[in-house]
C-alpha cells in the first residue's frame, strides 16, 4: 500500500478537528493552548505534504516560520495563564468572563 | 493710476479696515482700549478710498467702464462675474458714501469714547461701507444683492449694538426681519428678470427694456420697488426706522440717513430704463412716495424724541425722493439723496452731539436729586444754544437747508423734485403727478414747521432741566463739531450742483449734465414735450411758492416755539383733536402689524407648528434614539464574557465560508 497524499491530508484534517473540538469543548486553559498546538501542527503538516508532492521547498520554509510563531504564542500564552492563576487561582475558562455584558 | 487697481484699493481697504479692527481685538484684548489707534485706523480705510474716489472722478472719461475681477458663478448659460461698474452714477454715489463716511467716522471717534465696545463699533462702521461700495459699485443685481444683503446685517449689527438693552435687541430684529420682506421681493425679480432676459448684469438687463412683454416688465418693477420699500423705508415696510434709532446717533446718521436707506432710490435710477418702460408701476411708486412724505411728516409734528423727530423727517424726505422717481425725474432723487445726505446727516450728528451733553445733565440730576430725565427728550431741552454754540449753529444751517430756505441745498433739490412733479402732469403724461405735486407742496410747509420746532425747542428758549441753575450741559469735543462744520458747508452749497432751469435755461444743472442719459450719462428720464413761453414765468412760480412755505414754517415755528417752550403742542393738540393722537400714535402702523402679522403668527405658531414640533420632530429624533438604544440592550446579550462561544463563532463562521465555497 502506498503512502499517497490523501493519507497525509486525511491525517492532518483529523489532528486539526481534534484540534478545534479541544478549543472549544475543554475548561482548562492549558489544554485550551495544547489544542492550539495541535491546529497549527496539523496545518504544518499539511504545508509539508503539499511541498513534498509538488517537488517545492517554499512549504517547507514557511512551516519554519509557523514554528517560530507558534513557540512565540505558547510563550505568550503561558505567560497569559500564569497571570490569571495568580490573581484566581484557576486555571478554568469560564471563570475569566469580566467582559461579560 | 489704472481704474481697476483704484476700484480695488476702494473696495479692499474698508473690508480690511473690518478685519484688523474687528477679528485682531478678538484675540489681543489689549487692543481693544488702544482707542486713538483704532479710530485713526478705521477712519483712513475709509478717508483714503474717499480720496481715490476723487481721483476716479476728476480723470473719469466719460464711458461707462466694468471691471471684471473673476468669475463668482458659473451654472450651465448662467455666468456672474464680481463685476464692478463705474459710471457717473455710481462715482456720484461712491463720492457722498465715502466723504460722509469718512466725516461720521471722525465723529464717532469722539462720540463713542470710552464705550467697551468702541472696537467692534468700528468694524462694524468699516464692514458697512464696504458691504455699500459692493452695493452701489456692483455690474449685476447679484453682487448688488449682496452689498444689498450686506449692509442690512450691518444695520442689524449696529441698531443691535448696545444688545444688553433688550428694547435694542428687538429693535434690531424688526428691522432685519421687516427688512427680509422686502429682500424675497428683490430675489424674486431676480428670478423672474433671470428667467425673461438670461442675464443679471446691468449692460444687458438694460440694452432695451421695451422688448420684454409688458407684465414681466410690470411684476419686475414692481417687486423692485418693493424691495426698495423694504430698504428705504416707504409704506409699507417703513416701520423699521423709527424704531432703528436705538442705535449709537452716528450710525443713524450713516446708515439710517445718509446712505443705505437710499440705496432703494439708487436701484431704481440705476435700472430706470426699465422703470421708465413700465408706467402703470410709476404710478404706483409716486403716489406711495407722496403718500409716505406726508404721513411721516404729520407724525415728526407730534414727537418729543429728537432723534424721533429725525428719523420720521428721513421717512418723509426718502418719500419725496420716490416722488420724484415715480415721475421719472431719477436724476432729482439722487440730487436729493445728495443734498439730504449732508443736512440729515448734520443735523443728525448734531442731535448726537445734544444727546452727548445730555448725557451729562441725566446723571448730574441723578446723582443729586434721585430724578430720572431722558437725555433725548426735548421737552427737557431748551436753551441749548449758550452752552453749545457749534452743535447749535450747525444744526440751525441744516434746519435751514431741510426746510427749504433759499440759497440752501435742500431748497433746489426739493423745489427740483416739486418742479418735476408739476412739470410731468403739465405735460399731460399722469394726472396722478397733480395729486403728487400738491401733497408736496403740503408736505413742504410741514417740514419747514417741524424742522424749525425741533430746533427753537431743542436750542432757544429756556432751559427746561430740573436743576438748570447749578448743571449746565458741555459743548463736545472738536472730533464731534468738526464734522458737523464741513456737513454745514456742504448743506448750503451742495445744493448748486443742481440749480433750477430758471437760471440759463437748466444749462448750470451740473448733476442733471452729469449723471442724465440727454447728456450721456446712465440715468434715463422721460421725454417731455416744449414747453412754451409761459411756462418760464409758471417756474418762478413754484420757485418762489417754495420759498414762501419754506421760510413760512420756519417764521410760524419760530413765533410759536422759540420762547412758548411745549405749550404750542397742547394748543395743536386740543384743535386737531383725535387727528393729533393718531399722528402721536404713528398712524398705529405697529399695532394694526402686531394684529394682522405679529399677533396671528405667534399664535398660530403656538396652536399648530409648537404640537407639531413637539410630537413629530421631536418624536422622530426621540424614535431614532430609542430604537438605537433598543438594538443596543438586546445586541449586548451575546457578549458572554466565555472566550470559547466566541471561537465557536469563528468556527461557525468558517465552516460556513467554506461550504458556500465549495458547495454554493
Amino acid at each position: 500500500m502506498e503512502l499517497t497524499l490523501n493519507w497525509y491530508l486525511s491525517l492532518s484534517a483529523v489532528l486539526f478537528a481534534i484540534g478545534v473540538l479541544g478549543v472549544l469543548t475543554r475548561r482548562n486553559a492549558i489544554i485550551i493552548l495544547m489544542s492550539v498546538e495541535l491546529m497549527l501542527n496539523s496545518v504544518n503538516l499539511t504545508l509539508v505534504a503539499f511541498s513534498q508532492s509538488m517537488g517545492d521547498v517554499s512549504g517547507q520554509i514557511l512551516v519554519f516560520f509557523v514554528m517560530a510563531v507558534a513557540a512565540a504564542e505558547a510563550a505568550i500564552g503561558l505567560a497569559i495563564v500564569i497571570a490569571l492563576f495568580r490573581k484566581k487561582v484557576t486555571v478554568d475558562v469560564n471563570e475569566f468572563n469580566l467582559f461579560r455584558y | 493710476m489704472d481704474t481697476a487697481l483704484l476700484v480695488r484699493i476702494i473696495l479692499l481697504l474698508p473690508l480690511t479696515g473690518a478685519i484688523l479692527t474687528g477679528v485682531l481685538p478678538l484675540f489681543l484684548p489689549g487692543l481693544r482700549t488702544r482707542e486713538t489707534l483704532i479710530g485713526s485706523l478705521a477712519t483712513t480705510m475709509v478717508a483714503v478710498p474717499f480720496l481715490c474716489a476723487v481721483a476716479l472722478f476728476v480723470t473719469f472719461s466719460g464711458t461707462p467702464e466694468v471691471i471684471s475681477y473673476f468669475t463668482w458663478l458659473s451654472a450651465g448659460p448662467l455666468e456672474l462675474d464680481f463685476a464692478y461698474r463705474i459710471d457717473q452714477l455710481s462715482l456720484t454715489m461712491m463720492l457722498i458714501v465715502t466723504g460722509v463716511g469718512t466725516l461720521i467716522h471722525v465723529y464717532a471717534a469722539g462720540y463713542m469714547h470710552g464705550d467697551s465696545g468702541f472696537w467692534r463699533f468700528f468694524a462694524y462702521l468699516n464692514l458697512f461701507i464696504f458691504a455699500m461700495l459692493n452695493l452701489i459699485l456692483g455690474d449685476n443685481l447679484l453682487v448688488l444683492f449682496l452689498g444689498w444683503e450686506g449692509v442690512g446685517v450691518c444695520s442689524y449689527l449696529l441698531i443691535g449694538f448696545w444688545f444688553t438693552n433688550l428694547k435694542n435687541s428687538e429693535a434690531a430684529n424688526k428691522a432685519f426681519i421687516v427688512n427680509r420682506v422686502g429682500d424675497f421681493c428683490f430675489l424674486m425679480a431676480m428670478f423672474l428678470l433671470y428667467r425673461e432676459v438670461g442675464a443679471l448684469d446691468f449692460g444687458t438687463l438694460l440694452a432695451d427694456p421695451a422688448a420684454l412683454s409688458s407684465s414681466t416688465l410690470n411684476w419686475s418693477v414692481l417687486l423692485l420697488f418693493l424691495g426698495a420699500t423694504g430698504k428705504s423705508a416707504q409704506i409699507p415696510l417703513f416701520v423699521w426706522l423709527p424704531d432703528a434709532m436705538a442705535g449709537p446717533t452716528p450710525v443713524s446718521a450713516l446708515i439710517h440717513a445718509a446712505t443705505m436707506v437710499t440705496s432703494g432710490l439708487y436701484l431704481l435710477a440705476r435700472l430706470s430704463p426699465m422703470v421708465l418702460a413700465a408706467p402703470t408701476i410709476m404710478v404706483i411708486i409716486a403716489v406711495v412716495g407722496a403718500l409716505t412724505a406726508i404721513m411721516a411728516a404729520t407724525v415728526a409734528i407730534s414727537q418729543n424724541d429728537i432723534k424721533k423727530v429725525l428719523a420720521y423727517s428721513t421717512v418723509s424726505q426718502l418719500g419725496y425722493m420716490f416722488m420724484a422717481a415715480g415721475v421719472g425725474a431719477f436724476f432729482v432723487a439722487i440730487f436729493h439723496v445728495m443734498t439730504h445726505a449732508f443736512f440729515k446727516a448734520c443735523l443728525f450728528l448734531g442731535s448726537g452731539s445734544v444727546i452727548h451733553s445730555m448725557h451729562h445733565v441725566e446723571h448730574e440730576v441723578e446723582h443729586e436729586t434721585g430724578q430720572h430725565i431722558d437725555p433725548q427728550d426735548m421737552r427737557t431741552m431748551g436753551g441749548l444754544k449758550q452752552y453749545m454754540p457749534h452743535t447749535s449753529r450747525t444744526y440751525f444751517i441744516s434746519m435751514l437747508a431741510i426746510a427749504g430756505i433759499p440759497g440752501l441745498a435742500g431748497f433746489f433739490s426739493k423745489d427740483e423734485i416739486l418742479f418735476k412733479a408739476f412739470e410731468y402732469g403739465y405735460s399731460g403724461l399722469g394726472g396722478y403727478a397733480w395729486f403728487v405735486w400738491g401733497v408736496g407742496i403740503v408736505t413742504a410747509l410741514l417740514t419747514a414747521f417741524y424742522m424749525a420746532r425741533s430746533y427753537y425747542l431743542t436750542f432757544e428758549g429756556e432751559p427746561r432741566w430740573p436743576l438748570k441753575d447749578k448743571v449746565h450741559p458741555h459743548e463736545s469735543p472738536w472730533t464731534m463739531t468738526l464734522p458737523l462744520y464741513v456737513l454745514a458747508v456742504l448743506a448750503i452749497f451742495g445744493g448748486y450742483l443742481g440749480l433750477p432751469a430758471v437760471i440759463k435755461n437748466g444749462d448750470w444743472n451740473l448733476i442733471h449734465h452729469y449723471i442724465g442719459a440727454p447728456y450721456g450719462g446712465p440715468v434715463a428720464e422721460p421725454t417731455l414735450p416744449p414747453h412754451g413761453p409761459g411756462f418760464l414765468a409758471i417756474e418762478w412760480g413754484l420757485l418762489a411758492l417754495g420759498a414762501a412755505l419754506g421760510i413760512g414754517g420756519v417764521l410760524f415755528a419760530r413765533a410759536k416755539y422759540k420762547t412758548g417752550g411745549t405749550a404750542f403742542d397742547e394748543v395743536l393738540r386740543a384743535k386737531l383733536g383725535g387727528l393729533y393722537g393718531v399722528w402721536q400714535g404713528k398712524y398705529y402702523w405697529d399695532e394694526l402689524y402686531d394684529r394682522i402679522v405679529v399677533k396671528p403668527l405667534l399664535g398660530s405658531s403656538e396652536r399648530a407648528l409648537s404640537p407639531f414640533d413637539k410630537y413629530v420632530v421631536d418624536g422622530f429624533v426621540n424614535g431614532i434614539g430609542w430604537v438605537t438604544g433598543a438594538l443596543g440592550r438586546g445586541l449586548r446579550l451575546i457578549q458572554t464574557g466565555v472566550v470559547q462561544n466566541y471561537a465557536l463563532a469563528i468556527v461557525v463562521g468558517v465552516v460556513l465560508v467554506i461550504s458556500l465555497i465549495l458547495f454554493g
